[in-house]
């Protein structure tokens, strides 16, 4: 979100997140950490007091209309945790994110199951890296050939919403490694108009 | 295990039961006596029971979803390529076991004997242990804690027959820095283990995971053996043309390897079929011999053998 480095301030009335926006803001443990390159070897329960203390002490103002939780892959301790200190906040759902291919919906099968298991309701499945466009000759190649359907496939076979596909582009990830925003700098790609489009679904 | 403290100064601590945290532990009064700090005597049975493998390496990433499991399993059937050596595969990736789907083998049981519990064998020099073998369904979530999972790992070091002629070893790992890994590398730090390939894909936010997992090895005297770039260059197969799919911002694998002064062990470019193979459980190298991921492949075992 090119905001490496900032830091965070504590008031009265908690923690401050990062704006890097007027209405979008930002809030990590990279930025509570002293250096980037250090790991984080934490244990369950350090992390989950990390992860309580986010919860509990953001300030994030009296006027957010749409709070955004990325997580870490997997279903593992931090997942457990988060699921536990949101239970009683009413959460609208979780996207699941895919790949097309089999070991990555293999994956995905688990969440969903998870998700079951917590009580979380799904909100749909998006499968990003979806095709890749050859910027030269124009041809469409699956780059991870959706051995069995792929996420339309699973959201078909659990009954879910499929949110959409995301295209493989380079400029994303350009953008990605370089903090900026890649719905304005590309307005014209498919990938921003498909988001903003999500965005005015879920909304 | 809700009543382990959230400051926990860990058991291994010279302030373990010591710390105001400690208060109300149900193991405040182990720790104070200094019983947990001794080491775990299950430490130098693993040691034991790996001393006769002449290599083992370790594939780790900073980053989910770079390819590390394939990569796991393509340098698995690198080393298998010659008859002579004999390789295994363990997957300790409890939440995400892809390993025997990749390998063709999802499904298979683990058979208990008395000398342990038998891996799956693929080819007749190839073998494979997973904890997808132990769940009752592929499609139930591992909501596993900490010390349950740390406790299977251990019990994977401990009890396989891996029988007394293999050649490689090779651990596959979950993505990250997180207790499995730290038990890992504790459970392990007697085995004398070759080496960690590290695996990421050339842009910067993996790049930034990479750095903590060559620090990561670092805190935990694991040596390094390189630095492998997967998703490394798309060659579009109508107009061949050549493109980053995930630009090298800056220097990409080779570029950190430098810096940290570690060998760089290549790049391997997207390739679907390799993908294909992968969710069909097929062997790649032999379905596409001349394939330059192939011999890539089979010189980097060549290499590090």
């Amino acid at each position: 979100m090119g905001c490496e480095g900032e830091e965070v301030h504590q008031s009265g009335s908690g923690w401050s997140p990062v704006y890097v926006e007027d209405n979008l803001c930002v809030m990590s443990v990279g930025f509570l950490l002293d250096s980037p390159r250090a790991a984080v070897i934490w244990r369950g329960p350090r992390k989950n007091g990390l992860i309580k203390q986010f919860f509990m002490e953001v300030d994030w103002g009296n006027n957010l209309d749409v709070l955004i939780i990325d997580t870490p892959p997997g279903t593992s301790d931090e997942h457990l945790s988060i699921a536990t200190y949101l239970s009683k906040s009413e959460i609208d759902g979780a996207i699941i994110v895919t790949t097309p291919q089999d070991v990555s919906i293999l994956d995905v099968r688990k969440e969903i199951d998870f998700c079951k298991k917590t009580n979380i309701p799904i909100v749909g499945i998006l499968e990003n890296m979806s095709l890749f466009i050859c910027p030269k000759c124009k041809s469409g190649f699956d780059l991870f050939p959706k051995t069995s359907g792929g996420g339309e496939g699973l959201a078909t076979e659990y009954d879910l919403e499929f949110l959409g596909r995301i295209p493989i582009d380079p400029n994303l990830a350009s953008c990605c490694d370089e903090g900026t925003n890649f719905m304005t700098s590309f307005p014209d790609s498919p990938t921003t108009k498909f988001m903003l489009e999500l965005a005015k679904k879920l909304k | 295990m809700s009543e382990i403290p959230e400051h926990c100064p860990g058991t291994q601590s010279e302030k373990a039961g010591k710390e105001s945290a400690c208060q109300g532990c149900p193991n405040q009064t182990l720790c104070a006596s200094g019983a947990a700090s001794i080491p775990d005597p299950a430490i130098s049975v693993i040691a034991g029971r790996l001393s006769e493998i002449k290599r083992k390496y370790l594939v780790l990433s900073g980053k989910g979803g770079v390819g590390k499991s394939t990569v796991s399993s393509l340098l698995s059937r690198s080393f298998a390529a010659n008859p002579e050596a004999n390789v295994a595969l363990l997957d300790v990736d409890i939440c995400g076991p892809s390993i025997p789907r990749i390998m063709g083998c999802e499904g298979e049981e683990v058979h208990q004997s008395g000398s342990g519990w038998s891996p799956v064998y693929v080819e007749d020099n190839l073998c494979v242990m997973s904890v997808g073998f132990l769940l009752d369904s592929p499609r139930a979530a591992v909501i596993w804690r900490g010390p349950r999972k740390n406790g299977l790992i251990k019990q994977f070091f401990m009890e396989v027959d891996w029988g007394n002629n293999l050649d490689v070893l090779i651990i596959d790992t979950p993505p990250g820095t997180s207790d499995e890994h730290l038990s890992i590398a504790t459970y392990l730090s007697k085995s004398e283990i070759d080496g960690a390939i590290i695996v990421t894909t050339p842009q910067d936010v993996s790049i930034l995971d990479v750095r903590k997992e060559i620090d990561f090895c670092k805190k935990t005297n694991i040596p390094i053996v390189g630095i492998l770039e997967n998703m490394s260059l798309f060659i579009c197969p109508k107009c061949k043309s050549g493109f980053d799919l995930f630009p090298k911002t800056s220097g990409g694998g080779e570029g950190l390897a430098t810096e940290y002064d570690l060998e760089f062990l290549g790049r391997i470019p997207i390739d679907p079929n390799l993908a294909s193979c992968c969710d069909e459980g097929t062997n790649f190298m032999t379905s596409f011999p001349d394939s330059p991921t192939t011999k890539f492949m089979l010189e980097l075992a060549k290499k590090l053998k």
